[in-house]
Formats: C-alpha cells, sequence, structure tokens
C-alpha cells in the first residue's frame, strides 16, 4: 500500500466512524430510557400504570398512573394544533402562492425569529402577558390552565408547519397551475382546487411535525399550564402534561427510586410517540417527494 | 363578478391572517425590549445576584451559558462535519445510508427533555461526571448534531461537480480533492448553518436542567465538572419560583432580552456571513 492509499483509508475510516455516532446515540438513547424504566414496568401491573392517579410524594401509597399526564399533553396538544393548523396551513399557502417578493422578505424573516425565540422566553410571555389576558376575557380565577398553553404551543407549532407545508406547495409543479389557469380558473380556484390538493400529503406531513414538536415541548407549557395532575378534557382547567412532569419532579427525586423510574417511563412513552410521529412523517414527505 | 369578490375576500382574509403571525412575533419582541431595556446595565451585566436573584446581576449565567455553548461547539462541530463529508462524498446509496438517515431524523425528533433524560441516565450519573459542564455541553451536542449534519450537507453539496472531477482528472486522491477543491468552498457555508443550529442550544432548558444547571452558584466554576448557572434556567426560576414576582419582574425582563439578543445577534452575523459568502463564490 502506498502512503496515499494509507492516508485515504485512514481518513475514510475516521470519517464513516464519525458518522457512526448519531446511530450510536439514538440507540443509547433508546437503550438508556428503557433501562431506566424497565424494572418499574416489570413489577407495576398495566392497571395501575394506566390508572387516573398520579400522586408521586405522599406518606400512605405513592400512585403512578399515567393517565392524568397522558390526558393533559392530549388535550393540550390537540388544541395547540387545532388553533395552529389555521394560521400555519393559510399562512403557507399564502407565503408560497400569494404574496409579493417584498412581502416574503418580511413574511420570512419574522416566521423564522418566531422559530428562534427560547421557549422558556415564550413561557415568560405567556406567564406575564397571555395569562393575564386569558383570566380577564374568561372571567376565570387563574389564567395557567390548558387554553394559555396551547396558545403559546400553538406560536412553537407555526413555524415548523409553515416551513415544510411552504416546501411542499412550493413543488407543486407550474404546468398543473398553467393548465389550471389556461381552462379559465380564477388564482384562487386554481390554489385551492389544484395545489393545494396536490401538496395535502407535504401539508399534512408537515402538520405531523408540527404535532410532534408540540407534545414534546416542555418550558413553555410547564410554566403556564398550571401543572395540577388532574383528569380532565376542560380547556378552562389546569392541567400537566407528561414534558412538564418530568421536568417539574426529576430535579428532586431520589436516583432509583420508584418515582425516578416512573418518569423514565413517562419520557419513553414521550420518546415512542415522536419517533413514530416522524417516521410516518419522513414517510409521506418521501412517498411524495417530486425531483 | 361574484366569483371575483370571493376571490378578493378570502386573499384579504388568508392576507391578514399571515400579518397576524408577524403582529404577534413583533409584540412579543416588542414587550422584551420595552420591559427590558430599562432593567439592562453595567451591573446587571457584570456582577452575580444577590439576595437570592431579588438583585444584582447575571454575569455568572452569561458565562455559563457561552461555557455550555463553546463545549457543545467543540463536540458536535467536528462530528457533525465529518458525518457530513461521509454522507455527501463518499457513501454510497444503500442500507448504511439509510440507517444513518433514520437516524439523524430520529435524533432530530426527540424531545427536548428526553435529552435531558438521556443525559442525567448516560452522562451524569452512568458516566459519574454529575451535573456539570461536560454533561450538560454533551446532552446539548446530541440534540444539535443533526442540524450540524443536514447543514454541512447542504453546503457540500452547493460546490460543483467539476471542481471535484478536474481535481480527480488531474490525479489528486479523493481526499486531496475534498480537502482543497471542496472544503475551502464549502466550509463557510458548514459553519454559517452550523451556527444557526447552535445558538438554539444555548436557549435550551429542558436538556440542561438535570445535567448542568444550578439556580445560584457563588463562584464562577472553575473546571468541565462544575455545575454551571445558566441563562435560560435563571429565566426559568426567576420567573416562576421567585417569591415576591413583582420586585423581581424587571430582572426577569432583562434577563429575557440578554438570551434572546444573545442568539438573535449571533443568528444576524451568521446571516450576514452567509450572504456575503454566496456573493463571493458564484458558480
Amino acid at each position: 500500500m502506498t502512503k496515499h492509499e494509507l492516508k485515504e483509508n485512514i481518513v475514510k475510516t475516521i470519517l464513516s466512524g464519525a458518522s457512526l455516532t448519531s446511530i450510536i446515540i439514538v440507540l443509547l438513547i433508546f437503550f438508556f430510557l428503557i433501562k431506566e424504566s424497565a424494572p418499574f414496568l416489570l413489577k407495576t401491573s398495566f392497571v395501575d400504570i394506566f390508572s387516573s392517579r398520579w400522586v408521586p410524594v405522599s406518606f400512605i401509597e405513592e400512585h403512578f398512573g399515567m393517565l392524568p399526564l397522558l390526558t393533559g399533553s392530549l388535550l393540550v396538544t390537540s388544541m395547540a394544533i387545532i388553533i395552529a393548523i389555521p394560521f400555519g396551513v393559510i399562512g403557507a399557502v399564502y407565503i408560497a402562492e400569494l404574496a409579493r417578493p417584498i412581502e416574503k422578505e418580511i413574511l420570512k424573516p419574522f416566521i423564522e425569529l418566531l422559530a428562534g425565540i427560547p421557549s422558556v422566553v415564550i413561557g415568560f410571555f405567556g406567564l406575564v402577558v397571555l395569562a393575564p389576558i386569558v383570566k380577564n376575557v374568561f372571567h376565570l380565577g387563574t389564567g395557567l390552565n390548558a387554553l394559555t398553553g396551547a396558545v403559546l404551543l400553538a406560536l412553537m407549532a407555526i413555524p415548523t408547519i409553515i416551513s415544510i407545508s411552504d416546501d411542499a406547495i412550493r413543488s407543486v409543479p407550474a404546468s398543473y397551475k398553467q393548465a389550471s389557469m389556461a381552462l379559465g380558473a380564477t388564482k384562487m380556484q386554481t390554489i385551492w382546487k389544484v395545489t393545494f390538493p396536490d401538496a395535502l400529503p407535504g401539508i399534512v406531513a408537515a402538520i405531523m411535525l408540527g404535532i410532534g414538536r408540540v407534545i414534546g415541548e416542555t418550558m413553555a407549557v410547564m410554566m403556564v399550564t398550571g401543572n395540577a395532575a388532574i383528569m380532565t378534557l376542560y380547556p378552562f382547567e389546569s392541567v400537566r402534561t407528561m414534558t412538564a412532569t418530568i421536568a417539574a419532579e426529576m430535579g428532586e427525586v431520589a436516583f432509583g427510586s420508584d418515582h425516578y423510574k416512573a418518569l423514565f417511563l413517562v419520557g419513553t412513552i414521550l420518546l415512542l410517540l415522536t419517533f413514530i410521529l416522524n417516521v410516518v412523517a419522513q414517510k409521506v414527505l418521501k412517498k411524495y417527494r417530486r425531483v | 363578478m361574484t366569483s371575483k369578490v370571493k376571490d378578493r375576500f378570502v386573499f384579504w382574509l388568508m392576507c391578514g391572517i399571515s400579518y397576524f403571525i408577524v403582529l404577534i412575533v413583533a409584540y412579543i419582541v416588542f414587550d422584551i425590549l420595552y420591559n427590558g431595556l430599562p432593567a439592562i446595565n453595567w451591573e446587571f451585566l457584570t456582577t452575580a445576584p444577590r439576595s437570592g436573584g431579588a438583585e444584582g446581576g447575571i454575569f455568572p449565567a452569561i458565562v455559563g451559558t457561552f461555557y455550555l455553548v463553546l463545549g457543545t461547539i467543540v463536540v458536535t462541530l467536528p462530528l457533525g462535519m465529518a458525518t457530513a463529508i461521509y454522507l455527501t462524498e463518499y457513501a454510497k446509496q444503500g442500507k448504511f445510508t439509510k440507517i444513518i438517515r433514520l437516524a439523524i431524523v430520529t435524533l432530530a425528533g426527540v424531545p427536548s427533555i428526553v435529552f435531558g433524560l438521556f443525559g442525567l441516565g448516560l452522562f451524569v450519573i452512568f458516566l459519574k461526571f454529575g451535573a456539570s459542564i461536560l454533561a450538560g455541553s454533551l446532552t446539548l451536542a446530541c440534540m444539535t448534531l443533526p442540524i450540524i449534519i443536514v447543514a454541512s450537507e447542504e453546503a457540500l453539496r452547493a460546490v460543483p461537480k467539476h471542481l471535484r472531477e478536474g481535481s480527480l482528472a488531474l490525479g489528486a486522491t479523493k481526499w486531496q480533492t475534498i480537502y482543497k477543491n471542496v472544503l475551502p468552498y464549502s466550509i463557510p457555508g458548514m459553519l454559517t448553518g452550523s451556527i444557526l443550529g447552535i445558538s438554539r442550544a444555548a436557549g435550551e432548558t429542558a436538556p440542561i436542567l438535570f445535567t448542568a444547571a444550578a439556580f445560584f452558584l457563588p463562584e464562577l466554576p472553575r473546571s468541565i465538572f462544575d455545575q454551571v448557572m445558566a441563562l435560560p434556567y435563571h429565566l426559568y426560576v426567576l420567573a416562576t419560583q421567585h417569591p415576591d414576582m413583582e420586585l423581581v419582574r424587571p430582572l426577569q425582563y432583562g434577563t429575557a432580552l440578554v438570551l434572546v439578543t444573545l442568539i438573535l445577534s449571533v443568528n444576524l452575523v451568521a446571516i450576514f456571513l452567509r450572504i456575503h459568502f454566496r456573493r463571493k463564490y458564484k458558480w
């Protein structure tokens, strides 16, 4: 082997080794989350795990029922997505099809700016500005509830939905639109009857990725939802999501305790949920991608 | 006629909805600037908090965030760039690259709090780093890795094929070609894309909650095994745990403003650099 060949091989080995890191990290994440939560899963019955009482600290008997956390996440996430979809999808259609170039120069940076604001700052804004508004508008005792959390999460999902939908809409072939216009359809008719249906799979994927973003969001939601672990589907009630539970309680548990393992189990459920959402969204994007 | 009126109506509705988002973003920024600016002064930026965060400044939190980001860069940048070079220049499309891509996509979708749990399980407890700059940086590095890879790949792909072919035709080896003819033109793009990704790490709270952050430390950290204060965590604690909210309100806004300014200014620099280099290298 010549000196050059040796060097080539060394470089290639280093580079391919480095690219293994991502795989290793993913495997380690799954391994450690499952490892820390498995003992709890094995010793507790499914009935207890999916019971409706999350009472992690108690003098009498502790309960680690995941149901209130699941419904909390479900309620906040679904409300957030219902709010985010019209803004995200219509915003994307407007930016991709209707906005003049100069408008794009304004709209896009603002969307990127929104994506760049840290979640703790969004949460702080929600706490100080939005919560009092929600409290006064709906005449509530406190503004810290599921609705306030959902509005903040919607704000955080909008940039994701817009940027991925925008790509999908712009990849609709111009010939489709030209054919529609040539048949006498107006611009709006073309957008809603030709472009939009064609871009729909991409938009659906964008919404799924938005859901993934929202369900895993921690800080903002922890700061404004009031954090009561009760089962409710009422938007003005205080709720506690899976993410907020981990963030709020992990700091105070003893390593290796049931509570510690239960929190890891919550994390594992969260990881699996987002993993499935992501893989399906990528499949959809890939299937309908045009080159 | 009616369809024209309807079209107009729908157009303005869509326009209104789009600009409503802009309005909200502008309001958030305005609110933080308006309430945060009065809190910013030399003392706030250069001294440590006093009286449980009710007085004094946020200097240790700024330093802590700086250390965490620096640690993240040192780990994630070489790894991410190397992965991108391998994927774009060496790897043939096949099973292996498919698995790597799946891993990258998965990593990008993992919630930040799950990274926090993972960092706690692996770095803090299993590897016994304790809650420290090292554990926090490594956790943040895992989180930013996919962003670096994707940004770097994009920059590498932007280098035209003929630059590679010319070099190879003259007898250069593959690595010589990449090193001399591809990297010089793609490094600026790789760096700016990566900066945009890493700046996100500066604002993250959830991954460092159990792996690095402390609310108050009397001294600045001396080694990578020390805990640190960090801006996002400081804001979180001030905003939710302090007994006298109205008293610390200006400090909360001040901290938020410093954090947002830090992230946005880094982003702006990256964006300007990108525009600059795009003009410089036109194929």
